[in-house]
């Protein structure tokens, strides 16, 4: 069974959750605080840590910041009723495997906890969102320069074919989102789960938690503007405090 | 004759100009180098000044360019380049014009005698400094009132050092000018006297005074922080008194229905998330996202199924976007009274050209076939409405299925454009 550990500054919260969660997972521990939690992911070693996204000294990006060096096999789940986009950002480019807000239903969040321990990620139609307007951003031009330039070589498939893939593999992919990443994402915020995306899009589920895996990839690596600024703005807004 | 037509008109160029110019303007009107025009401006400053009133004409009478100049040529010696920015530019070449009308004067006998005109002049300038920097020097910080000499000192140094730097010089012109004056009265010495005596009375006052002064000075500056701070307060206490306690109180009210409560509270989070994330809505009518939120929370009062939002993009609302949030409207009524889902979920991305929206529900779904007539909501309110703009309206739906429906509209074409009209229209 998953082991859980439950980090919140709301004891109400955590109750709560530890209720929803029920038989389903184990609830190890619950931390109030930074510090009780990187002692208690130290000591304990659970499977997923479910990670309020604000708390008093740094909230879940210090946790995860100071945390996850000692404990690689640890897996770090945003759970939020925070809105702002630099926040979830910030939080899923310091290393968590996926966002949910708090007023996901019980069965859904039970399967979010699985499936980040299988090591998959997890995206709420919101995180989807964020990251479509993310990528999207003064990127829709240079997208479009793809295609054109791919429909330019269409003369000549292998050539086309041929010069597209290096260019996946290279930095300027971290950068982009591929047309069926973009299509998995467009679906997940549209509100489908993995597996009516994965029937509507003729894919396995797999495929489609490899697709979002690699989403998650690219919002972590990538330098995109748009990212970069909101990682900037969330330390700057850490630093203050 | 095309020669004529292509040349440029007389204009000063303050950009590319030593000083104001005048020079550089009229060298490209007549199409000749501006170091002849230089040349000839300063052999007839030597025949009795007049190259100065010539310059001084112009730089009152013509027009400065506005066009963006390209890049200034790399020139080997500028004022601007010596001293900074456009304005010190300007500021030197006033004081040397100022200057050399004044020994022009003094030439010609128009005079009033040295000891007078020049501390009158530096006087006047050091004034100048002063009263400019009084309009633009902002308030004194409560931080900077705790500490004087702290703030004093920041004052000297960095981006606003410029400002305390010219008061002082702006003070130490004056005072030069004031002993000047004394000076050349003989009474220099009287003063100087009389100076001493203030300054030891000064001290004296200072040392009985001065702490309690400080500590006036500081709970003056606690108690305007103190004052913002209330401020604040009671713009936080009022907000939530209008909003989350209101909500809580109806809460209370209608504790035993719990669909009437989930909707409230929902409600509320939305207005206070809102708040918090401190974006300044825009409004409604301006922004297509900000109508769908509307809409969405709308719907959610209404029937009390919670509508989760997501929108990729924005665009204004015009008489497209707007039906489309009119269908939309109706698709979501429509899943929050048929469906008997949890919740709906509303995604909009707005694209290059077309804006798509989406409006899923996991309810029970229906069979499109079977629909009868009367039931107008997805036929007229929804696909009619789609289609008379333009657009486009798919239902994609069976028993047991859920339902999604499928909205898309073209974009106005030039989006810049649409919204600059409407602009000018409001």
């Amino acid at each position: 069974m998953t082991r859980v550990l439950v980090v919140d500054d709301h004891a109400l919260f955590r109750a709560g959750v530890r209720a929803e969660l029920g038989e389903r997972v184990e609830v190890v521990g619950e931390s109030a605080g930074v510090e009780e939690a990187v002692a208690a992911i130290a000591r304990l070693a659970p499977d997923v840590v479910l990670l309020d996204v604000h708390m008093p000294d740094g909230g879940g990006v210090e946790v995860i910041r100071r945390a996850a060096p000692q404990a690689p096999a640890t897996r770090f789940l945003a759970l939020s009723v925070s809105d702002a986009p630099a926040d979830v950002i910030a939080v899923i480019r310091a290393g968590a495997r996926g966002y949910v807000t708090k007023t996901i239903a019980a069965d859904e969040l039970v399967e979010a906890v699985e499936r980040v321990a299988d090591g998959d990620a997890v995206f709420s139609p919101r995180l989807a969102g964020f990251v479509l307007d993310a990528f999207a951003a003064g990127g829709r031009g240079s997208g479009a320069d793809g295609v054109a330039a791919g429909a330019s070589g269409g003369g000549s498939p292998a050539a086309g074919a041929a010069g597209a893939a290096p260019q996946d593999a290279g930095d300027d992919g971290l950068d982009q989102l591929t047309q069926r990443e973009r299509e998995v994402l467009r679906h997940i915020a549209r509100g489908y789960l993995y597996k009516e995306v994965a029937l509507r899009l003729g894919i396995s589920v797999k495929t489609v938690e490899a697709h979002v895996s690699a989403v998650l990839r690219k919002l972590q690596l990538s330098n995109r503007h748009e990212l970069s600024r909101w990682a900037v703005q969330r330390r700057l807004l850490d630093g203050d405090e | 004759m095309s020669e004529h037509v292509a040349r440029p008109p007389l204009q000063r160029l303050p950009d590319e100009g030593m000083i104001a110019g005048v020079c550089t303007g009229i060298a490209r009107h007549l199409g000749v180098r501006a170091a002849y025009v230089q040349a000839a401006m300063m052999l007839l400053t030597a025949f009795g000044g007049v190259g100065i009133a010539i310059y001084a004409l112009g730089w009152a009478l013509l027009p400065a360019s506005t066009a963006a100049t390209a890049p200034a040529r790399p020139s080997l010696w500028r004022v601007r380049d010596l001293r900074g920015s456009a304005v010190s530019r300007e500021v030197a070449g006033i004081a040397l014009l100022t200057v050399a009308g004044l020994l022009t004067l003094r030439q010609l006998g128009l005079w009033l005698g040295d000891e007078l005109v020049w501390p009158l002049t530096l006087g006047s300038v050091g004034v100048a400094l002063i009263v400019r920097q009084a309009d633009a020097a902002a308030a004194w910080t409560p931080a900077e009132l705790r500490h004087p000499l702290r703030g004093l000192r920041d004052r000297m140094r960095g981006d606003r050092g410029a400002d305390g730097r010219r008061t002082v010089l702006g003070v130490l012109l004056v005072g030069l000018a004031t002993y000047m004056l004394l000076r050349s009265t003989g009474t220099a010495q009287a003063v100087g006297n009389a100076i001493g005596g203030i300054v030891v009375l000064a001290a004296a006052t200072a040392l009985v005074f001065g702490p309690w002064l400080g500590r006036m000075a500081r709970s003056l500056a606690n108690e305007r922080t103190e004052r913002i701070r209330s401020q604040e307060r009671a713009e936080v206490a009022a907000h939530l008194h209008d909003s989350v306690l209101q909500t809580l109180a109806l809460i209370q009210k209608r504790a035993e229905d719990p669909r009437e409560v989930a909707s409230l509270a929902r409600r509320q989070e939305r207005e206070l998330r809102s708040w918090l994330n401190d974006r300044p809505r825009k409004p409604v009518g301006e922004s297509l996202a900000a109508a769908l939120e509307e809409t969405a929370s709308e719907v959610e009062r209404l029937h009390g199924v919670p509508v989760e939002v997501v929108t990729v993009g924005d665009c204004p609302l015009d008489e497209r976007t707007a039906a489309l949030v009119g269908a939309a409207r109706e698709a979501l009524a429509n899943a929050a009274k048929f469906a008997g889902s949890e919740k709906v979920d509303l995604y909009a991305e707005v694209g290059e050209r077309t804006v798509e929206l989406f409006v899923r529900d996991r309810g029970v779904g229906f069979d499109p076939s079977a629909v009868p007539a009367d039931r107008r909501g997805v036929r007229e309110s929804i696909v009619g409405r789609m289609e008379r703009h333009g657009g486009r309206a798919v239902v994609h739906t069976a028993p047991g299925a859920g339902t999604e429906v499928e909205l898309s509209v073209e974009r106005a074409q030039a989006p810049e454009a649409s919204v600059r009209a409407r602009e000018e229209a409001s």
